[in-house]
C-alpha cells in the first residue's frame, strides 16, 4: 500500500510491522513524532508491543537492552544530546550482544543549539559496537528499519538506522508500505536467546580478566566482520520479498569515471541529479554512496574505487582537528590500494545548511581541475 | 527450635563469595536471596554486590543474574520484568540490588522514574553509608561525621532521607531492614514479593572494612543502630501509610557509635549533635504513624 507519510512516521510504521515487543523512548526534537506516533498507537491497541516512557534516553536503552537479553524485540528512537547521554550504554548494549534496534535522527550537537541535520551525533558513536546504516529518503528509511532487526538478531549485535533531521524526518514522501503477513514472511517471530532463564540460571556481563575480556573483544570483532555478510544477504533477500534493495554502498556512472563523488545519506539525492548533469555536459564524473558505516565496507569500496583516480568526498559532519570523517574512513580503506588514490574531502550542509545542485557542481568541478590534494577539508561555506 | 531438613529454605547466595571477612552485604543478600527464593531474576550493579557475586566464570548465585551499569539498576530490572510479562512469565519476580551510592546519588534519577511509572520489581538498597567498592569514598548516604577517604575530618553533610524521597513516588511499599534482625527482614522481602509494583527496601549494612571496626561486629553493629534509633525499622505503604515495626530499647547513640573506629574522632559535642538528630528523627518517625 502506497502512503504519503514523514520519515519518522516511516519508522514508525516499521517498527509496528516488526511486531516490536517493547519501545522505551524519551522525547526529542526531531525525533519525538516517532515516539508519539507509537504512543497513538498504543493507546488505540493497534501497537502489539508495549511503550516505556523512561525519565532519560540513558534510562530508554537501558530497558532496551536489558529487555532484548530476556528475549524480546526491543526498539528505541533518539537524536542528538539523548544519543550522547545514551552513549554509556550503546556499548553496554553491543558487549552483551543485546540485538536492539535504534533509529537516530541525525541532529546537531550543542554548543551551540540547534535542531537541524549534521551527522557528528551518530558518527561520534562510531566505536560503540553498533551497526549504523544511513538512508537516503523515507522509502530506505522505512526498509532499512525492518532489515535492521533481521540484521542485529542474526549477528547479536545493537543496530542504527539513521536518518537526517528535517530532510527525512519531517519531509512527507510517497513509500511503499507492506502488508502484515508479507512484513511476517521476511521478519519472523522474534528468536533470540533467553538470558534470564530461571532453570537454566547464568550470570550476563560479569567482571572478567584481562585475557577474558580480550577474547570477548574477539568474538565481538567477529561477529562484527560477519555482518557485512548477514547485512548483504538479508538486503538481497529484501530484494526478492519486495523488490527494492540497498547494497552496502551504491555505485552509479563509475564506468571511465575520472572522478568518484563519495556521499551519504541525503546529499546522495541531491548528487543524482547534479551528476547526470555534469555527465551530459561531458564530465566524466561517477557517485558512489556509502550506506553502511558500521561494519565498514572497505573491500567493496577498495574494488569500486580501484579504476577511478580522483575521490571526493562530501559531507555533513566533522572530527573537529581532522576532517569529515567518512573522508578519514574511506582514505583508510584506501591506503593499501594498488594505485594511490587522490581523495579530496569537502564539507557541506553542515548544521543543517541546504546542499544544491550548484554546490556539488562546485566541488566536483574544482576536485577535477585540483593540481595537489589537500590534506584539510575544503568548506563549502553557505556565505551568511 | 528445629527446623525439619525439607522445610528448611534453600540457600540461593553459595559458599564461596567475594566479600570481605564478615561483610554486612554478604549477610544481607543471603537472607533477602533466601526469602526471595531462586525462581527470580536479580540484577546488580557496581558496587560490593556485585563482587560479593563473583567474578566470571563463578557465580555465587544460584539466579539468572545481571551485572548492568552503575546507574540503571532501576531501568534494568523494568526492562527484564516488562519482558518477562510478555513472555508470560509474570509470576517470576525481579530484584536489584543496589549500593547506597547507586541508589542515593548516581541511580536517583533512573530510581525515581520507574518508581514513578510503578514499575514493577523488588529495589534492595544495599547501604553500607559510603562508595566501599571503590574504597570508602563519601556519598550522601554516610552519615554526619563520619570518617570516609574523601570526608577525612567527618562528612559536614546528614545523610540523604532516601526513604522520604521514596514515600513522595507513592510507591505501594517501601520498608527499612537490616541484617541484625533477620526475621523482619525475611517477613519484609516475603511480603514484598507477594505485591506488585515497585518495592523499595532500605537494607542498612554495616562495613567492617569501611566502619573500621572487627570483621565480626557487622551483626552487632546493624541491632546497635536499630535499638539506638539512628537507623529505625519501619514501612512506608503507598506512600503514606507508617507502620514501626520494632520498638527499639532507646539506647544512647554512643552505643552505636563507639563500635566503630569511622566516628573515632568525635568530640561530645558531635555525640551529642548526633543523640539530638537522632531523637528529632524519631519523633518524627512517631508523628506519620
Amino acid at each position: 500500500m502506497k502512503k504519503f507519510i514523514t520519515g519518522n512516521h516511516a519508522v514508525a510504521e516499521a517498527v509496528r510491522l516488526c511486531r516490536t515487543q517493547i519501545v522505551a523512548a524519551y522525547p526529542i526534537t526531531p525525533q519525538t513524532p516517532i515516539y508519539e506516533k507509537l504512543s497513538d498507537w498504543e493507546a488505540a491497541g493497534e501497537l502489539g508491543g508495549i511503550m516505556m516512557r523512561t525519565e532519560s534516553e540513558h534510562s530508554a536503552m537501558a530497558a532496551c537492552l536489558s529487555a532484548s537479553l530476556a528475549g524480546v524485540r526491543a526498539f528505541t528512537a533518539t537524536s542528538s544530546q539523548g544519543l550522547a547521554l545514551m552513549h554509556e550504554m550503546l556499548h553496554f548494549a553491543s558487549g552483551c550482544r543485546a540485538p536492539v534496534v535504534m533509529a537516530c535522527v541525525n541532529r546537531t550537537l550543542a554548543a551551540p543549539w540547534a535542531f537541524w541535520s549534521d551527522q557528528t551525533d551518530s558518527l561520534s558513536q562510531r566505536d560503540t559496537g553498533w551497526i549504523q546504516i544511513y538512508c537516503e529518503d523515507n522509502q530506505e528509511v522505512f526498509d532499512s528499519v525492518i532489515q535492521a532487526f533481521r540484521i542485529a538478531e542474526g549477528v547479536l549485535l545493537p543496530c542504527m538506522v539513521v536518518l537526517e533531521a528535517n530532510y527525512i524526518s519531517h519531509f512527507m514522501e510517497p513509500i511503499e508500505v507492506p502488508e502484515q503477513e508479507q512484513t511476517d514472511r521476511f521478519l519472523p517471530p522474534v528468536k533470540i536467546p533467553e538470558r534470564f532463564d530461571v532453570d537454566n540460571p547464568s550470570f550476563v556481563a560479569p567482571v572478567v580478566s584481562q585475557v577474558q575480556f580480550e577474547a570477548f573483544r574477539h568474538l565481538s570483532y567477529e561477529a562484527m566482520s560477519n555482518a557485512l555478510d548477514v547485512i548483504e544477504e538479508v538486503d538481497r533477500d529484501f530484494g526478492d520479498h519486495f523488490g527494492r534493495n540497498y547494497g552496502l554502498v551504491e555505485a552509479v556512472g563509475l564506468d571511465g569515471a575520472e572522478l568518484a563523488l563519495v556521499t551519504t545519506a541525503t546529499i546522495t539525492s541531491t548528487a543524482r541529479v547534479a551528476l547526470a548533469g555534469l555527465r551530459e555536459k561531458g564530465h566524466r564524473v561517477g557517485l558512489v554512496k556509502i550506506r553502511v558505516f558500521r561494519p565498514f565496507p572497505t573491500r567493496i569500496l577498495r574494488e569500486i574505487l580501484e579504476p577511478v583516480p580522483r575521490v571526493a568526498v562530501l559531507e555533513r559532519n566533522l572530527s573537529l582537528g581532522r576532517e569529515g570523517i567518512f573522508c578519514s574512513e574511506l582514505k583508510a580503506a584506501l591506503v593499501n590500494s594498488e594505485k594511490p588514490h587522490h581523495v579530496q574531502g569537502y564539507l557541506a550542509g553542515m548544521g543543517g545548511t541546504n546542499v544544491d545542485p550548484d554546490l556539488i557542481e562546485r566541488v566536483v568541478i574544482d576536485a577535477l581541475s585540483r593540481e595537489r590534494v589537500s590534506d584539510e577539508p575544503i568548506w563549502m561555506m553557505e556565505k551568511k | 527450635m528445629v527446623v525439619k531438613a525439607q522445610s528448611r529454605p534453600a540457600e540461593v547466595l553459595r559458599p564461596g563469595h567475594a566479600g570481605c571477612p564478615g561483610c554486612g552485604h554478604a549477610m544481607g543478600m543471603r537472607m533477602v536471596l533466601r526469602a526471595l527464593g531462586n525462581r527470580a531474576v536479580v540484577v546488580v550493579v557496581p558496587s560490593c554486590v556485585a563482587v560479593i557475586s563473583g567474578p566470571y566464570p563463578y557465580a555465587a548465585l544460584n539466579v539468572p543474574m545481571f551485572h548492568s551499569a552503575f546507574e540503571i539498576a532501576a531501568p534494568t530490572a523494568a526492562g527484564i520484568s516488562q519482558a518477562l510479562k510478555i513472555q508470560g512469565k509474570d509470576d517470576i519476580p525481579v530484584l536489584a540490588f543496589a549500593g547506597d551510592g547507586g541508589t542515593f546519588d548516581i541511580g536517583l534519577q533512573s530510581l525515581s522514574g520507574a518508581a514513578d511509572r510503578n514499575e514493577d520489581f523488588i529495589y534492595v538498597c544495599m547501604d553500607n553509608e559510603a562508595y566501599m567498592n571503590t574504597g570508602i569514598q563519601v556519598s550522601s548516604a554516610t552519615p554526619r561525621y563520619a570518617w570516609t577517604g574523601t570526608s577525612p575530618m567527618g562528612n559536614t553533610r546528614r545523610k540523604k532521607h532516601i526513604m522520604e524521597i521514596m514515600a513522595a513516588h507513592r510507591i505501594p511499599y517501601a520498608a527499612t531492614a537490616c541484617i541484625g534482625f533477620a526475621d523482619d527482614l525475611t517477613a519484609k522481602v516475603k511480603k514484598a514479593k507477594e505485591m506488585r509494583g515497585t518495592r523499595f527496601l532500605h537494607l542498612l549494612s554495616p562495613c567492617p572494612t569501611g566502619w573500621k571496626m572487627e570483621q565480626h561486629l557487622s551483626p552487632k553493629a546493624a541491632v546497635a543502630a536499630v535499638e539506638t534509633n539512628i537507623f529505625p525499622l519501619y514501612e512506608i505503604f503507598g506512600g503514606s501509610e507508617y507502620v514501626i515495626n520494632y520498638r527499639s530499647k532507646g539506647l544512647p547513640v554512643e552505643t552505636y557509635l563507639s563500635l566503630q573506629g569511622r566516628y573515632r574522632h568525635l568530640r561530645p559535642e558531635d555525640v551529642k549533635s548526633i543523640q539530638a538528630e537522632t531523637d528529632r528523627n524519631w519523633e518524627e518517625l512517631k508523628r506519620r504513624v
